[in-house]
Order: structure tokens, then sequence, then C-alpha cells
């Protein structure tokens, strides 16, 4: 009777109801995304006396310099976006629709960059770059440019060569027979169907490219963009105007990351989520 | 007369024949006249080559060897969008990221019809496939029967001369495939569009079909109609394939008179006495009667209730012989057989000696599939004999060169047995295809360099169980090829 009454006593000491598994992930939550949220929100809306306060806001948007910013940062991303989808969507396809045999091989070929050392790759595009133009400061904008592009074309490639890959090929014979040649096929079929993959790519690049700040640092881009920004604001022991323009980049990334998503769910039917979906 | 016909034929296939990059030959001198109207189903097993061969009407495939006429004009370089013809496909190949009414308007869109045109066209396409009122809904909300009504609908909206079918009610379950059935065979009423249909199942080529092409490992087996393909199966491929039947190893005995299962019967085939053949018989033509009044005697060994009849299965010493009837039998109980004339479909016996055409070496040893065989190529070779050096000479005192000798090996089916144990037998293969012929099997083994031998054997082995096949020495045959 004893030993029954200690199995049943460990039986249940042992026993986990699934939710339990969720707690290391809730804490990990609570400490390392809630928190550091609160404490944002918190220095982003308050003073150096710790004053609830707007200032930090309204001083942003009328500063023409912080506002100068967060133009140059979007047209950083929106230019590097733009130029690693013309690069990576040809690249892709080809790989994808070849029947070429060794296409992982090649595939890797272009990934490969990213497992050498983030700075390693900068300084030796620096040290190309220099080669070519002289002085690097004669085109900051351009260099950032190929700077970015060189670190993000992975990210872009692969969501739309995955996409391009899975692309059932009764779809475009189906194209075919019902009379579109190539072109028509691809613009009616192939193309639309790659969108999920676009937005995935778009995404994976846009964002990153707005604050990695590194590039433009090691490549003489004295320009400030939003990444730069906040650092300097963090240096100058400011959390309270850093943490506001935190929080702005924040908000843009949200609406962005919205708005690609509805786009995606629009043109690809609801299977095909985007980021959030 | 002649030029009415030829008119008349709106698709040609003259010696069409596909081989794969690795040298598979998947389609095999296929020919076949269609004319425009006509329900024509390809039927087959899987692998059989009749989906590429309504890939290569299409144009997603090309045939490799041969020609391809559509109303007299070689077709063979033209691409798909330039065909006047629709393919219904077999997983659908709907459009995901476009509604139903952008999936059916797709073909005329491209044709740049004007849009009230489009609406009006698709409208009739949907009334004709029942689905009216569905324009706007998703691809995914659909259920897979309406799926298939869409894709039936994308492809007749663009009144094509030839409408493709490829396996198009393969994913349905069987009420609303029967269901289908009967709709599409209406369909090709209504609309007198030229119909061809892949299916694998015989009971839908049946019932649609104006024609049916029977098809077999890249081959034809027999073309005719339903009624012709299952009364005159044309060989024991076509007859077990089709329906359920009764196949037997046989003899002819005289003039329409035939022996096969121990005993002689009357049959309406005219063929010359002592040849081989395949008796085919239906279950439904056997009819159960008292022992003493049969022709062939045995007993019950299993009797199953099929709804609209029972099928019985009786053994008469070796001999199994299934039977349909709508009266039940009596397990164990000893019973006749009676089989008439015209229930007995008599084929010649396939060629059913295996022949290996074989090479020899230096040595004048022969060269078997890999292995070496002990037959003495000089008594195969009149007046032959080796020379001092070793070198065959032939009765004038000629070299004979080894390379140009080439012998054929017989065996017959019957002195070769199969085994499981890898090493004992001479050869090594798969088994590819069974017939059961009443009291045996007849097996296709295909061995591992490439070579098909018949052999039969009494007992039950499975489809691709890996054999390996003993030959005695003394039962192998040898001749010389001229």
């Amino acid at each position: 009777m004893n030993q029954f009454c200690i199995q049943k006593f460990r039986i249940q000491k042992f026993h986990f109801q699934r939710s339990q598994l969720c707690i290391p992930y809730g804490l990990f939550l609570v400490c390392f995304v809630l928190a550091p949220l609160v404490v944002i929100i918190y220095y982003a809306f308050t003073n150096g006396e710790g004053k609830p306060t707007l200032e930090n806001l309204t001083g942003f948007f009328s500063s023409p310099n912080t506002i100068g910013t967060l133009v140059y940062s979007l047209g950083i991303a929106v230019s590097t976006t733009c130029v690693c989808l013309l690069l990576a969507y040809p690249i892709a396809y080809i790989l994808a629709r070849s029947k070429m045999k060794h296409k992982s091989v090649v595939l890797m070929i272009f990934v490969m960059p990213m497992w050498i050392n983030f700075t390693l790759r900068i300084t030796a595009l620096k040290e190309i770059l220099t080669v070519l133009e002289g002085n690097l400061a004669y085109h900051p904008f351009l260099n950032t440019l190929i700077g970015m592009t060189y670190d993000f074309l992975p990210f872009m490639i692969l969501p739309i060569y995955t996409t391009l890959l899975k692309l059932d090929n009764s779809l475009l014979e189906a194209a075919a027979d019902l009379g579109a040649d190539t072109v028509q096929t691809f613009m009616k079929v192939t193309f639309p169907l790659s969108v999920p993959g676009i937005i995935s790519g778009i995404v994976m690049v846009f964002l990153p490219s707005m604050t990695n700040y590194v590039v433009l640092d090691m490549l003489y881009n004295s320009t400030y963009i939003m990444g730069s920004l906040i650092g300097a604001y963090f240096s100058a022991y400011d959390w309270h105007n850093g943490s506001m323009i935190a929080l702005i980049l924040l908000v843009i990334i949200l609406l962005f990351t919205l708005f690609t998503n509805r786009y995606a769910d629009e043109d690809a039917g609801s299977s095909r989520g985007g980021v959030l979906g | 007369m002649d030029r009415n016909t030829t008119r008349e034929n709106i698709i040609e296939l003259k010696h069409i024949s596909r081989t794969f990059d690795d040298g598979f030959r998947v389609v095999d001198d296929f020919n076949l006249t269609i004319q425009r109207g006509e329900f024509v189903t390809f039927l087959g097993p899987s692998g059989c080559g009749k989906t590429t061969t309504l890939r290569m009407i299409a144009g997603f495939d090309k045939p490799t060897e041969g020609e391809l006429l559509l109303n007299g004009e070689d077709i063979r370089d033209l691409p798909p969008n330039r065909r006047p013809i629709n393919t219904v496909f077999q997983r659908y190949a709907l459009f995901p990221h476009l509604n139903v009414f952008e999936n059916v308007a797709f073909g005329l869109k491209l044709k740049k019809l004007p849009k009230t045109d489009i609406i009006k066209k698709v409208k009739k396409a949907l009334e004709m496939v029942d689905l009216e009122d569905f324009e706007n809904r998703g691809i995914q909300t659909l259920s897979g029967g309406q799926q298939q009504r869409i894709a039936i609908a994308r492809a007749i909206v663009n009144e094509p001369e030839i409408l493709l079918l490829d396996e198009p009610l393969g994913a349905l379950d069987l009420k609303m495939r029967k269901e289908m059935q009967l709709e599409l065979k209406g369909m090709h009423e209504k609309l007198g569009i030229t119909f061809i249909y892949v299916t694998h199942d015989q009971e839908e080529a049946l019932t649609m079909s104006d024609k049916i092409v029977v098809m077999s490992e890249g081959k034809i087996q027999q073309i005719g109609t339903p009624e012709d393909i299952y009364n005159e199966p044309k060989n024991a491929f076509v007859a077990d394939f089709i329906g359920d039947s009764n196949i037997f190893s046989g003899i002819m005995t005289g003039k329409c008179r035939v022996r096969f299962c121990g005993a002689e019967f009357e049959c309406v085939d005219d063929v010359e006495h002592g040849t081989m053949i395949d008796a085919v018989v239906r279950p439904e033509d056997v009819t159960i009667t008292a022992p003493e009044k049969g022709i062939i005697r045995g007993v019950v060994t299993s009797v199953i209730f099929k709804g609209v009849h029972y099928e019985i299965t009786v053994q008469s010493s070796k001999n199994e012989i299934v039977v349909q009837s709508t009266r039940k039998a009596e397990l164990n109980a000893a019973v006749g057989l009676y089989i008439e004339p015209e229930g007995i479909h008599i084929m010649l016996a396939e060629n059913t000696i295996n022949r290996i055409e074989s090479g020899v070496d230096k040595q004048y040893r022969l060269n078997f599939l890999g292995g070496m065989l002990d037959c003495d190529i000089a008594s195969l070779i009149a007046g032959a004999r080796y020379n001092t050096d070793g070198v065959l000479v032939d009765a004038h005192g000629d070299v004979v060169e080894p390379d140009r000798i080439k012998v054929i090996v017989s065996v017959k089916p019957d002195d070769i047995t199969m085994s499981d144990d890898k090493e004992a037998g001479i050869l090594r293969g798969h088994i590819i295809n069974l017939i059961y012929k009443g009291d045996h099997y007849s097996y296709v083994v295909r061995t591992e360099e490439d070579e098909d031998f018949i052999v039969s054997d009494e007992d039950l082995w499975n489809m691709d169980d890996y054999v390996s096949l003993l030959i005695p020495k003394e039962k192998f045959h040898y001749a010389l090829k001229k």
C-alpha cells in the first residue's frame, strides 16, 4: 500500500502538462523582448529628470538633421532592395528552372560569402573599391549601396529560389496548353506565383539595410543612417532620444511588414502568407 | 471515298517512338489514327507509356521517331501553345493565384477576345460543368470534384479540336467518379469534340470510349471497340487486364475443338489442329451444374458475395476456375462446370520459348549473359572442327571468325525453376509480370542483363520479387543464327 502511494506520488511529480513546456520560452520572451521594449518605451517618453514628455518625439520630427537621416536611411534601404531584387531574380530563376545537374553547387557559390566573416568581406571590398575609385570619399552613397548589396544579396536569392523551385511544372504546361507563349507564361503565372518569395526577400533585405551602419562606417561614409544615429545618442548617454528613434524605427518596420504581408496575401492566396502570415 | 476518309482523320500517329535520355523506350512504334469526334481511350497499367503518348499529342514531349499529323499536317515541332488542343491535367493544374473566372478565362484572354464575349463564354462553360455562380470563388475553397469541373471548363471554353484528359478522375472517390464518367460522356456527345482519354481503370474505359487502345510496356496490345476488347482479347495481357478472366494453356484437338483443364471443349474459333493456345474464359460464361452434367468437375473452394453476383472459385484437379453466378454455391460441394462454345475465346499461345542471342569469345566458348556455357560450337556447324592451333575451321578448311558466330540459346519456360536463394541459379532478376494460367503461373523475369525470361511455376511469387533462375545444363538448346 505504501509502495503504491510512492509510485502514485512519483507519477504526479513527473507529469507535465503540455502548456508547462512553454515556460522557458515565456521567460525568454519576457526577459529579452517584453522587458526591453517596456524600458525603451519608458525612456522614449521621459526626459533627463524622469518626467513624462513628448519632446523626444516632436524633437525628432522637427529637426531637419534627423529627418534627413531618416530619408537617407530609407534611400539606402530602398535602393539596396531594388538592386538586390534586380540581380537576384534572374539568378534565382535560372538556377531554379534550369535542368543543370549541379545547381546546388552553383547556388552555394552565391551563398558562400555568408560563411566568411562580415567585416573581413567588407574590408576586402573596401580595398577593391579604393583601387577602382582612388578615394572612397568621392562616391559614399554608391559605395554603401555596393557594400549593402554584396552583403544582402543571398537573402534575396534564397527565398525567391525556393518559391520558384516549388512552382508546379504542370501550371506552366497548363499555361502553354491554353495558348501562352514563354513570355506570357512568365508574366501571368511564374512571376505572380513567385511574389511570396519576392516579399520575403524584400523584408529580409530592406529592414537590416536601414540600420546596418557598420557597412557605412567601414566604407568611410560619414553620413548618419538610423542605426548610427541611435548609436551616437547612446554613446553620448542620451538614452531618451536614442530610445525614441529606436521606437520610431520599430513602428516604421511594423508598418512596412504589415503592408507587405497584406500585399502577399492579396496576391498569392491565403495559403502562401508572408512573414507574419 | 478515299478523300472523304482522309478528311475525317483528325490526328494520326505514325511509327511514334519516344526514348528517354537514359535509353529507356517508353513508347515503341505507336501507330494510331483517330477520327474527328471520336472518344478514344488509352488504357494500360502505370508506366505503359500512355501518358507520354498523350503528352506528345499535347506538345509537352517530342517523339524521338515517327510522324505526328494533325489534319494531315506534321505538328512535331509546333509548340503546345499553337496547337488547337487543350488538356485536362491529372492534378487539375489550376492557377492558385487566380479565381474561378480568371482560370476559365485564361485562354480566352490570351486570344484577346472582347470582354463581353469572354464573360459570355465563361458563363456558358461554367453552366456546362454545373458550377454557375462560382466565378469569384478562390481555387483553394473548392472541393476536389469542383476543381475537376473547373479544369474541364477551362479546357473546353477554348473550343479545341481535341480535348486530352490525363486520368482526370483518378483523385475522385468512386461515386463521384461514376457520376463524372457519365457527365463527361454526355459532354462529349454535346460538344462533338474529339476526346482522348488516358486511364488505367478498365471499367472507366469500357463505359466511356468509342475506341480503346490497350497499351503495355510502350507497345499497343490491341485497338478496338470496348466490345471487341472485352470479347475478343488478342493476347493474354489484354484478357487479363480487361475484366476478370480465367486463362488456361491448351491445345487444339480438332476442328473447333480444344483441350484444356483436362477436358475437351467445343469452341467457335477455328485454329489449326495441334496448335498451342491460351483459352480465355470470362467468369460469367462458366455455368455451375450438377457434377455429372459438367464437362469438368471440381470442388468449390471459396464463395464471395459481390453484390450483384457471387464469385465462386472451383478447384478442378490442378486448375482453379473463377465463376460468377447469381446463384450461391455451397463450400466444398462437388460441382460440374459447363462452358458454352461462345464463352471460350482462343488466343495463339505467345512465343513461349525463351530465345537469347549469344556470342562466343576467342576460345569459342559461348558467352551467355556474362557467364560461360558449356557448348561445343563445332557441333553446331556442319563439318566444322578445330585445327591444331585451336582455331575453328569449317568444312572447306576456312577459318571461322569467333565474332561472326551468333548462337541462339533457347530454354522452355517449364525447364526453368525459380529460387529465392540468390546464389543458387545462373541468372538473377526481378519478376515484372505474372499471369495465372489455371494450373500454373506464367512469369516474366527481367534479369540484371535486361533480358526477359518467361518462366512457368506452380507456386505463387510476387511482383518485383528478386529471384534467381535455375536452368539445368541439359535443358539448354543451341542453334546457330543464320
